[in-house]
This record gives structure tokens, sequence and C-alpha cells, in this order.
């Protein structure tokens, strides 16, 4: 009987690791299912508008895919880039497509992990993928671009921001790079005079929180900015910032600049509270994301400020942002915008270059990538982009600042 | 002053890797097994505590009630299902599922709640302490921490060495098949002992979410790690050892932060460690066994 019992509890164990071993795999396979079902759902609504306006060739479909993290804690980001880039796949496909092809699109998840963005891509390649959306965040951007170079297959990543995402010359950003976005943060404290007292609390962990910090204390020279604390904390550390703050305050810091995420950056901002220790806070464009940590006191980032190219608020985005909250229940953030605007960089560039879908995916990615350098697109995150060969963009950087628990552009 | 302020922040941080450490030690002194799920019990005692008091609005005492009945229960259904078979099989392959085990609560949770942050409302309303004329301050989680760890301390050792099952968990810790003989019930004791270990995790749950506010499926892991490096630092099976080495660590992983280098706490810490125990194997605490043959 004791036996019997025993054998049932280990099945039973047993079961329920499998169920969960299953469920690495699953997500991915929902996804991959969600994705195919707004696929199909997007070419039926195009077919009706295709046969209604009798345009559009519509034979077979460029196949796109998307990585980023879906799950984990980078996951507002990656799911954001996926909406995006479905949001403006259906769009184009419902106003009959790129040069009258359809597009496909298949989002997977990387985990915001660099070995497992590469098997995402794996994946994707096994799909028919001819070309790529991501990767979302940086250093899976890095490992994924080192496989598309090799493959020579077209990429364009929404938000990769570090120098090396961008490396090979298949590889075009829609984002800022991270030394850009340093300078211009501390080009922007210098220029609107709001400190001379700088504290950096930033991620060493991180290739994106590293890179723009150097580049920022380069630039805060220039700026007559004085870095009076410098402060790391790593992603094992990442719970207790009080000895970080305790020294920006004691060094009577002005500004305290955090080149990090939001995740850090809300408990940041509690931790400080308590201390009421109340400087400027700046932040680049991971702190966008911050008003929708759940059960967050967005009191707490009253007058906080970040470096964004896009808000939500602004009137060029209102039709964007109306749609986005219609189809996937949340205020699209700043990556949803970047994704968005790659998917009709994309279309620009498959109409300029007149690649098919049944051309291979080396000789789209020769094609697009002298197509990409041609053309200039009005988007979500800046007017008249345009791209140089190295493949970073060309668009003015903008600051916001969280008044009322809403970004108000400056 | 600078200083004063830092020494309480380290304080602070290890009086939570204190707490922790007591579950740690408590089963490991008894059950001489590593049960390294107890970080992700925590995990799970948070989210209960958040699911009762943020969610559905009870008062921040029933829900750490919940929360402590929540993580008893989960505690005693692991050690039955998941230890409880491998009680005769090497120390390793414990190991190996106390290590699944912890996975396989962070994927669950994971599946459950989701991967986003969560902002964690304290459920400690105590004010801060003021000191030097307002220019110290010591947070009210901090001084309920303490305080808590205290009261743990001082409940548990009196618990083991007055009572009946206190008597009952020594003798299942010194010899397993003696206390058999002696008409001790093995699995029940060690049943008992995971019971109050995991109750344990859920204050520890509590009080470190409400210090650090962030809740995320993988909250209890790394506080789990340096919890258990502490307990090792002040003795493994010790109880005092475990205050004591959690408060050290707190205190040098700050100081190391605030005069050497933001960067290298982690690398510091651990190196203190490796010291500690080339020159003292069993810990600040530990006791030193030897084995008859």
């Amino acid at each position: 009987m004791k036996k019997l019992i025993t054998l049932g509890l280990t099945a039973a164990m047993i079961a329920s690791l499998t169920a969960c071993g299953g469920n690495g795999g699953d997500s991915g396979s929902t996804t991959a299912a969600a994705g195919g079902e707004t696929t199909t759902a997007a070419a039926g609504s195009a077919e009706t508008t295709a046969a209604a306006d009798n345009q559009g060739t519509a034979e077979g479909a460029f196949k796109i895919g998307v990585i980023g993290p879906l799950t984990g804690g980078a996951a507002a980001y990656g799911n954001a880039v996926k909406n995006g880039a479905d949001l403006a796949v259906k769009e184009i496909n419902a106003a009959g497509g790129a040069a009258g092809y359809m597009l496909e699109v298949n989002p997977q998840d990387d985990e915001h992990d660099a070995q497992k963005s590469v098997n995402a891509y794996n994946t994707l390649k096994d799909w028919g993928a001819q070309m790529i959306v991501g990767s979302t965040t940086s250093g899976p951007c890095i490992a994924v671009a080192a496989e598309t170079a090799n493959d020579n297959m077209f990429q364009i990543t929404p938000s990769g921001s570090a120098v090396e995402c961008v490396g090979p010359e298949n590889v075009f950003r829609v984002c800022f790079s991270d030394p850009d976005q340093g300078m211009a943060a501390a080009k922007y404290i210098g220029e609107n005079k709001l400190a001379t007292t700088v504290a950096i609390i930033y991620d060493s962990s991180t290739e994106y929180s590293s890179g723009i910090r150097e580049a920022f204390m380069k630039e805060a020279g220039n700026q007559g900015l004085e870095i009076v604390a410098d402060e790391a904390f790593t992603a094992d550390t990442a719970t207790d910032f009080s000895v970080q703050l305790d020294k920006a305050k004691e060094a009577n810091a002005e500004l305290v600049f955090l080149p990090i995420y939001y995740q850090e950056a809300s408990i940041i901002l509690k931790q400080a509270s308590d201390k009421e220790f109340a400087p400027i806070f700046f932040g680049v464009d991971g702190m966008d994301g911050i008003l929708s940590v759940k059960n967050f006191d967005t009191s707490l980032a009253e007058g906080v400020m970040l470096l964004t190219p896009f808000s939500s608020t602004e009137e060029s985005s209102q039709k964007f942002t109306s749609d986005y909250v219609a189809a996937y229940g949340e205020e699209p953030n700043q990556f949803a915008a970047d994704s968005y605007d790659a998917v009709y960089a994309l279309k620009a560039a498959i109409e300029k270059s007149g690649v098919t879908p049944d051309m291979d995916a080396s000789a789209i990615c020769d094609a697009l990538k002298t197509a990409m350098t041609e053309i200039s697109i009005d988007g979500l995150t800046g007017a008249n982009m345009s791209w140089n060969a190295a493949g970073e963009p060309d668009k003015e950087p903008k600051a916001a600042k969280i008044v009322n628990g809403a970004y108000e552009m400056q | 002053m600078s200083f004063l302020s830092y020494l309480i922040n380290g304080i602070s941080l290890g009086s939570i890797y204190a707490i922790i450490a007591l579950g740690y030690t408590m089963v490991y002194g008894i059950a001489r097994m590593l049960n390294f799920a107890h970080g992700d019990i925590i995990m799970v005692g948070g989210f209960a505590i958040f699911t009762a008091v943020s969610t559905m609005g009870l008062p921040p005492l029933i829900g750490i009630l919940i929360g402590v009945v929540v993580c008893t229960v989960l505690g005693v259904v692991i050690e039955t299902i998941a230890y409880r078979p491998l009680r005769g099989a090497s120390s390793l392959a414990v190991l190996i599922t106390a290590i699944g085990v912890s996975y396989l609560l962070q994927n669950i949770a994971l599946l459950v709640f989701g991967s986003n942050a969560r902002q964690f409302t304290s459920v400690v309303n105590v004010p801060s302490l003021k000191l030097a004329g307002g220019q110290l301050s010591v947070s009210g989680v901090t001084l309920v921490t303490i305080a808590t760890c205290i009261i743990i301390m001082v409940a548990l050792t009196t618990f083991i060495k007055k009572t009946k099952i206190g008597q009952a968990m020594l003798a299942v810790s010194e010899d397993k098949g003696a206390a058999t003989l002696m008409g001790i019930n093995v699995n029940r004791t060690i049943a008992i002992t995971f019971a109050i270990g995991s109750a344990l995790a859920a204050v520890a749950g509590a009080l470190l979410c409400s210090t650090y506010p962030s809740l995320t499926p993988y909250t209890g892991s790394m506080p789990g790690i340096k919890a258990f490096v502490a307990a090792v630092f002040g003795g493994i099976g010790s109880i005092p050892g475990a205050l004591i080495g959690g408060v050290i660590l707190g205190v040098i992983e700050n100081l190391s932060k605030a005069y050497i280098s933001s960067q290298l706490s982690d690398a510091i810490v651990f190196a203190v460690l490796i010291v500690v125990l080339l020159v003292r194997p069993t810990g600040i605490l530990g006791k030193k066994i030897n084995e008859k043959v």
C-alpha cells in the first residue's frame, strides 16, 4: 500500500515536472500559434480589401520574424515590440500590403537571453523568415546580428541600442545608439541648465547601461557638469540602492542620472522617497514603462525626466495610440512605436528595392541594404527618419517630463 | 555620520538575510539537507501576501497569516512529495531535487503571475526612528525585521531545548536510526521542521518585500543564495549563527559598496566567505563534530 502511494506521488511529481518542462516550449509554440492566428486574421482582412479594391497581387507573402523577451524581467519591451509590429503589419496588409505583397509576422520569445535569442532566430529560419525585426534588447541583438551577418539575412532592430548591435552591415536600427543617448542626455541637462552636480547610478551588468554612462561621462565635462557620485549595481544586487542613494545625497547631487531600466528605477524612486531625497531624476529610454509597473505609486515618478523619442499623448501619435489601446488593452510605450516604425521602414525599403517574396533571404538582404539608405519615413519616433550605411538612424532626441502620471513633452 | 548611516543600512540588509538564513539553518540543522527551494518559498509567501493585501484588500496582519498558512502547507507538501521518498538516498540526490523544486516553483509562479514586476505595498506600518536630530533615520521595516529576527531566534532555541518535539528534532538530527529506535517518528519530526521553516519563510517574505518592494517570480532566488551564504558564514545548523552571519554579511556588503567599490561588493562578500571558511571551516558558531568510527 505504501509503495503504491509513493508510486502515485512520484508519478504526480513527474507529471507536474514534465508539465513544467513543457512550459518553456509551450509558451514558444503558443506564441507562434498566436502569431499565426493574428497573421491569418490580418491576411483575411487584407484579402477582402484586396478583393474589394481589386489591387495587389498577393501571390506569396514576405515572412518577417520578430524576436524579443515575451516573458521574464524585460517582457514589457518584448510584448510591446511584438504588438507594435503586429499592428503595423495589420495596417499595411489592410491597405494592400508592401508593393502589393502581404506581410506575415512570427514573434518568438528570447527571455532577454543571448543564447535563447539565437535559438529563436534559428526557429524563425526554419519557418522561412526572410527578414528579422529584432532582437528587442541589446545583448541578445548583438548575438543575433552575428548570426544574421553569417546568413546575410536583413535585420532591423527596433530597440537594440548598443553600438555593436548594428556592427554588421546587414543590420539597421530605429532607436538611438547608447553613446548617442548618453551624449544627448548630457547635452540636454547642460543646455537647459537643469543641474551642475550630477550623480549616476547604473547597472554595470548590462551593456546598455554601461554604454550610456560612458558617453554621458565623456560629454558631461564639455557641458560643465560635475559628476559627484558614480555608483554601480548589478543584476544580482538590484534591490537595495540605499548606499548608492546615500552617497548621491551626501555629495549634494542636484540631479541623479539613471541610465537603467524602469524596473530598478521604480525601486530607486521608492527608496529615495523613503530617504526624503528629492533630486531631479533623469532617465533615458529604458525608463519608459515605469508608469505601467503594477501597483506602482505613480506619484513617486512625478517630475522624473526622460529622453524618449515617443509620447503617446503627442498629436502625431494619437491614431496609433487609440488603435493600440483598442487592440492590446494598454498604452503603447516607446518600444511599440519603435517596432511599428521598423515595420514601416521595411515596407518603404521593400517598395524602393522592388524585392519579391519568391527571392531568397540573401538576395532580399542585398537589395534592402541599399534601399534602407535611400528611404525617408515620417515615423512615430521621429519625422523624416533616414538611415546611413552604418545602420544608424538620423532623428532628433526629445525629452519628456512626468506630470500627473503622464508624459509631457518638453 | 555617513559611516553610521551605511552601517544601519547594512544591518537592515543583514537582518533580512538573517531571517531567511534562520529557515535554512533550521532545516539543515535537523533534516541535514540543504533546502535550496527555501528562497522560492519566500517568493510564494510574497505573492500570497500580495494577493491577499493588494488584490483582495485584506488587512496586512491577516495577509501575513494567510501567507504563513500557504507556505506551511506548501513546505509540508514539498517535503512529503519530493524529499521524503529520498530519505535514504545520497545527499547529492536530495540536493538536486531541491534545486528542481526551486525551478518548479519559479516556473509555476511565472505561469500564474506572469513576469512583470509588481510593486509590493509594505505590510509594516511602523514610523521610522530618527536619531541625532534627524540626520540618521532607521526605517520602521528595519526595526521590525531586527526585532522579529531576535524573537524568532529566542523562540526557536527555547522550542528546541524545552519541548518534547524540539528534543525529538535534536535526536533526529544526531542519529535518525537511533531516534527511530527510541520511538521517535522521524518522518513526522522532519515534516514539522519543514512546516516551521516554511512558516518562517512567509514571515521573511513579508519583510523582504516590504523592504525591497519589487515582487517577481525570481524575487527569492538571489536573497536565498545570499542567506545560504550567511548561514554557512555563521555556522550552518546553528540558530544564533544564522543571525550573526546574516548581519555580518549585510554590513560587509554595504560597507564595501560604500568605501571600496559598488561594483565589487559581491566579489568582496564572497572573498570574505572563503577566508572565513579557510580559517574556521565550520563557520563562526559552527560546532566541530567528531565522527566516531
